[in-house]
């Protein structure tokens, strides 16, 4: 069995919540003082996610980078090899908000859209 | 010089503020609007927040800085809402001529019906706050890295100390990591983050970088570029405990220590201003000392979320459409409730309410000075307490609201003040 | 082969080599920083003494009076701002009262103009937040504030437009006696990192370093102290809280801690006083400040140190005797010292620069040149305009029309007269001291990018090798990306 401390983002309070799990099933969740914290520890220990935002190069447009994110959550172990994808992006101008610049970045099933409109 | 010379309403600020105002006072029937914006483009500092975590108040969804900016400035394109880029307002006078300037046209007077402030904030920087040591490069305020990095692409350093942990810190911190910096140590002067928990978790905790509350730099080495800094913690009295000294050697420190509402134009133009807020006292309809003249967003008071931000200046933008539309006549009537935030609680935006103007239900937004748990946010019509809401936790880094109820004031016609203040129980 | 070179091109050498550059002769300046104006020139408290605190009889007391006298002449002639607002010594204690008729005598023997002793309630009228406790004052009229950035940079620039060469980035590492080769007269070699220099006549103006050098030519050796001195710069909403310059009375550390108000409007604070070894020393520290701070409202009441916008420590040079050392060096024959230049350093410098300039014309037999031009015009400031003598400038050069600097409200015009014009800026700091975008209240937050934008476009500088103040500190290391494009 795991043991793993927490600090809850749910709200200011930050309650530091201790779960002990194995794999996939958790066994108990304590220290939280509401149930957001027992949702968040939950998913936390099993499938931590985050959203990715970083920038890419842009060739020819009016500005030399465009911000881009993770359409969608992706597990918080891919995080370094997506920004790795996304460092090696050169996407010509015009680039459109919603973009897709990467498609299903590293196996995620998540696509990388840009966040900002680049013109020529 | 301009083709026209005259506005009803003249918004100073393309960013968040500046165009959710626009966009209200032109839905409330006000067509002849002016954005002035100094940058290049519309969105203000939106445009260098690349991360997500925008508009969920407001679109119901998680939005990045430039996805959120979008919204609105794709609502004034289509809204045929007049802006200026690349133009600096120089002054504001007491009776609404706006002073600007730009490439094209040169220096130009807008004469405006009303004036709606919308500058925004900026970093405090270091000089402010008395660091001791060199003064090498490397030394940023959070935002300006933050605009080299995601706007220009350029990387200030590769190993960094940030101090102070307010949120464009910590934003910054994961943003270096993430660009290949080593982020060594955020160093936070007061015993609580001024952060959003979420950003401790998902900026530091995530990538294993300490934070250190009641820590603060003694010292900047290097005399071309920084070369290493030093943190030591500081005791109750806020001075730093000697012995406790730690040297990180680093190229950068990221500085992230406040933001000031940027209030030059404003003192200009003889806008009574609010000590604690830094920003203009302004009443229920969000106008300032001088009638016509309406402020909202970081330039009335730095907010944490965008989304009040765009609420604030919906409101505005609504009332300077209104003020115009009224043939710019003051028309309200009986006397001002004065609002006082005290015990706990450092301001009130609005600092007065007229009755005969406010809207059915006035939301007043304040600070606390401390971080309070399972205390009480009281309000207090001159002595009688008649809102006794208790809240888990308060922190500075978070604003507070409480709702003023038009309705329950027309029971009170001689009330003088409503006092909101922090309470145990 | 120069006929004289000078070392150093803070205010003193450009000072010397504005003098010298109305002669027909081949000078120049040698500075081991990227720009004039960089050690104690730049890091002072930017006061034109009115010269009664030094010593009956001093070289101090000559230079700084001659140099105060100079100064309207200097200023309009340059275009330095400077102003003439007065000083105040002021007693607060009944008992050290007899010190400032001291101080008013001294004044009076070193030829000061003007002086009065006041009253309590006089010295209150002239200036309603000095402290409760004024007893009385010493109100010196001559006394003045000056732009110490732009007194340096323009005797500089002058100098350069009438042929003086200036090298900077070069440090030079030895001294050596040498004889001509062709005339066979005695010639000095100065070795440095960017190759040999020679010259008949070695002119040391090198502030904290000058007993280095001198030390290298001459068995009568000197000792400098870089005395450290840090300051507290305020708002420029606090620069009408004194309109003359408040010293406390002196004592046997100095002229202790001033507050002025600057030029530019800003108020200074400073300096403390702290010896120290490193010749390259000017860190402030915590002690430092917190002894500014606590010092500051002894004088003046209400003092606003909340509003400081930026600290920072320069480095007098401190001479064991506490007295300039000006002249030929004994045994090394056409070596001129210009050693101890402390305080009042700065306002004597126009009249070190005239009295090198007169003992080499007579030295040398120098002629004067036919086309020497002694003006030269500052960079343009807009803020002077009316809006329609802005609007014909933006018309004939938009530059003048974008602000860069939101806080100082600098354009982008004049930031670029300070890139292109004689010895123009490379750096972010030559930039500021050039035009002062960077210098207002929030410290180049806004508009370093903007002014790197400017300097890569202008002198093709990568954006990865623009630095702050030269060598290397440099303000953006590489690309997001790997570097690419």
């Amino acid at each position: 069995m795991e043991k793993k401390n927490l600090t809850c983002i749910g709200c200011p309070m930050g309650c530091q919540i201790t779960v002990e799990f194995e794999g996939e099933e958790v066994f108990s969740v304590t220290g939280n003082t509401c149930a957001i914290g027992d949702k968040y520890a939950r998913q936390e220990v099993t499938h931590p996610e985050r959203t990715v935002t970083s920038t890419i190069i842009v060739t020819g447009g009016d500005k030399e980078r465009c911000s881009v994110k993770t359409k969608g959550n992706i597990p918080k172990e891919k995080i370094f090899a997506c920004m790795d994808a996304i460092n090696h992006v050169k996407a010509p101008a015009p680039v459109r908000i919603g973009d897709i610049v990467i498609e299903n970045v590293c196996g995620t099933g998540v696509d990388v859209v840009a966040t900002k409109n680049v013109s020529l | 010089m301009a083709a026209r010379n005259s506005y009803d309403i003249v918004i100073v600020g393309g960013g968040p503020a500046g165009l959710a105002a626009a966009v209200a006072a032109k839905k409330a029937g006000t067509d002849s609007i002016l954005i002035i914006e100094r940058d290049k483009e519309l969105g203000g500092i939106l445009n260098q927040c690349i991360h997500n975590g925008f508009g969920l108040h407001t679109f119901k969804e998680e939005l990045t800085g430039p996805e959120y900016a979008y919204r609105f400035i794709e609502q004034v394109y289509d809204l045929g809402i007049e802006y200026k880029l690349d133009t600096m307002v120089m002054d504001i006078s007491r009776d609404k001529v706006v002073t600007a300037m730009n490439r094209t046209e040169g220096m130009f007077q807008i004469q405006a019906s009303a004036v709606i402030l919308a500058m925004g904030c900026r970093e405090r920087p270091r000089g402010a706050l008395n660091i001791p040591g060199y003064r090498p490069a490397g030394i940023y305020s959070a935002g300006t890295a933050q605009r080299l990095v995601n706007m220009e692409g350029y990387m200030p350093g590769r190993e960094v100390v940030i101090l102070g942990s307010g949120d464009i810190g910590l934003i910054m911190a994961r943003r270096m990591t993430f660009e290949g910096a080593i982020v060594k140590v955020v160093a936070e002067l007061m015993p609580f983050s001024g952060g959003l928990k979420r950003n401790i978790v998902q900026c530091l905790d995530d990538y294993g970088i300490p934070l250190k509350l009641s820590h603060t730099i003694v010292d900047i080495e290097g005399k071309e570029r920084v070369t290493a800094v030093t943190i030591a913690e500081v005791g109750p009295d806020m001075k730093p405990i000697p012995g406790t000294e730690e040297r990180y050697t680093c190229d950068t420190l990221l500085l992230s220590t406040g933001l000031i509402p940027e209030n030059e134009l404003s003192r200009g133009a003889g806008v009574e201003m609010n000590a604690v807020t830094s920003g203009p006292i302004v009443n229920e309809i969000l106008e300032t000392s001088i009638p016509g003249v309406f402020a909202c967003g970081n330039v009335l008071h730095v907010h944490d979320l965008v989304d009040y931000v765009s609420e604030e200046a919906t409101r505005a933008g609504t009332n300077a459409a209104n003020y115009v539309q009224n043939g710019c006549a003051d028309e309200k009537s009986g006397t001002d409730i004065q609002l006082v935030a005290t015990e706990g609680a450092r301001y009130t935006v609005p600092s007065t309410i007229n009755v005969s103007r406010m809207e059915d239900n006035l939301t007043v937004r304040f600070r606390v000075g401390a971080v309070y748990k399972d205390s009480y946010v009281s309000v207090f019509f001159d002595d009688e307490r008649v809102q006794h809401r208790k809240k888990r936790i308060m922190a500075p880094g978070e604003m507070e609201q409480i709702i003023i109820q038009k309705k329950k004031l027309a029971d009170y016609p001689d009330l003088r003040t409503i006092t909101v203040k922090i309470e145990a129980e | 082969m120069y006929d004289v070179i000078i070392i150093g091109a803070g205010v003193t050498g450009s000072a010397v080599a504005r003098e010298l550059s109305r002669y027909k002769l081949n000078v120049c300046v040698l500075d081991k920083e990227e720009d004039v104006c960089c050690g104690t020139s730049k890091a002072n408290s930017a006061i034109v003494h009115a010269g009664f605190d030094a010593a009956a009889g001093s070289l101090m007391a000559r230079f700084n009076v001659r140099g105060n006298e100079m100064m309207d002449d200097i200023s309009r002639d340059l275009d330095v701002p400077f102003k003439r607002n007065g000083a105040m010594v002021v007693c607060i204690n009944e008992s050290e009262k007899d010190g400032l008729q001291e101080l008013y005598d001294r004044g009076i023997a070193n030829g000061v103009k003007g002086m009065q002793i006041l009253t309590r309630e006089e010295a209150l009228e002239k200036e309603p937040n000095l402290s409760e406790n004024v007893v009385a004052a010493l109100y010196a009229p001559t006394s003045g504030i000056i732009c110490p950035f732009i007194l340096n940079i323009a005797m500089a620039e002058n100098a350069n437009a009438n042929g003086v060469e200036f090298f900077f980035n070069t440090e030079v590492e030895a001294i050596t006696p040498a004889v001509c080769g062709r005339s066979g007269d005695p010639i000095w070699k100065l070795r440095t990192n960017n190759g040999e220099y020679k010259a008949k006549y070695v002119v040391n103006a090198a502030g904290v370093y000058a007993d280095v050098f001198h030390n290298m030519v001459s068995a009568d050796k000197i000792h400098i102290t870089p005395r450290r001195g840090d300051y507290c710069l305020l708002d420029k909403s606090a620069g009408n809280h004194v309109s003359h310059t408040i010293f406390p009375q002196p004592t046997k550390f100095g002229k202790g801690v001033l507050v002025a108000p600057t030029v530019h409007g800003n108020l200074i604070v400073g300096p403390t006083a702290v010896d120290i070894e490193d010749r390259e020393g000017n860190n402030t520290t915590a002690a430092g400040i917190g002894d500014l701070i606590a010092k500051a409202g002894d004088h003046v009441r209400n003092l606003p140190i909340r509003q400081v916008i930026t600290s920072f420590a320069g480095l007098r040079a401190h001479e064991d005797g506490h007295e300039f050392i000006i002249g030929e060096v004994k045994d090394a024959p056409h070596f001129i010292d210009c050693a101890g230049m402390e305080s009042p350093g700065l306002a004597s410098s126009p009249a070190v620069g005239e009295y090198v300039g007169a003992m080499l014309r007579e030295k040398m037999g120098l002629e004067e040149k036919e086309e020497w031009i002694g003006t030269r015009k500052g960079i343009l400031n807009p803020a002077n305009l009316s809006i329609e003598e802005r609007n014909e400038l933006i018309k004939k050069e938009p530059a003048y029309g974008r602000i860069i600097c939101r806080c100082e409200m600098i354009t982008e015009g004049e930031i670029i007269d300070a890139i292109h014009r004689p010895l123009g800026a490379r750096s972010l700091d030559g930039i500021k001291r050039r035009t002062r975008a960077g210098m207002g209240r929030c410290q180049a937050g806004f508009c370093s990018p903007r002014s790197m934008e400017i300097i890569n476009r202008e002198l093709g500088i990568a954006m990865e090798k623009i630095t702050k103040l030269g060598g290397d500190s440099k303000m953006v290391l590489e690309r997001t990306k790997g570097g690419a494009q």
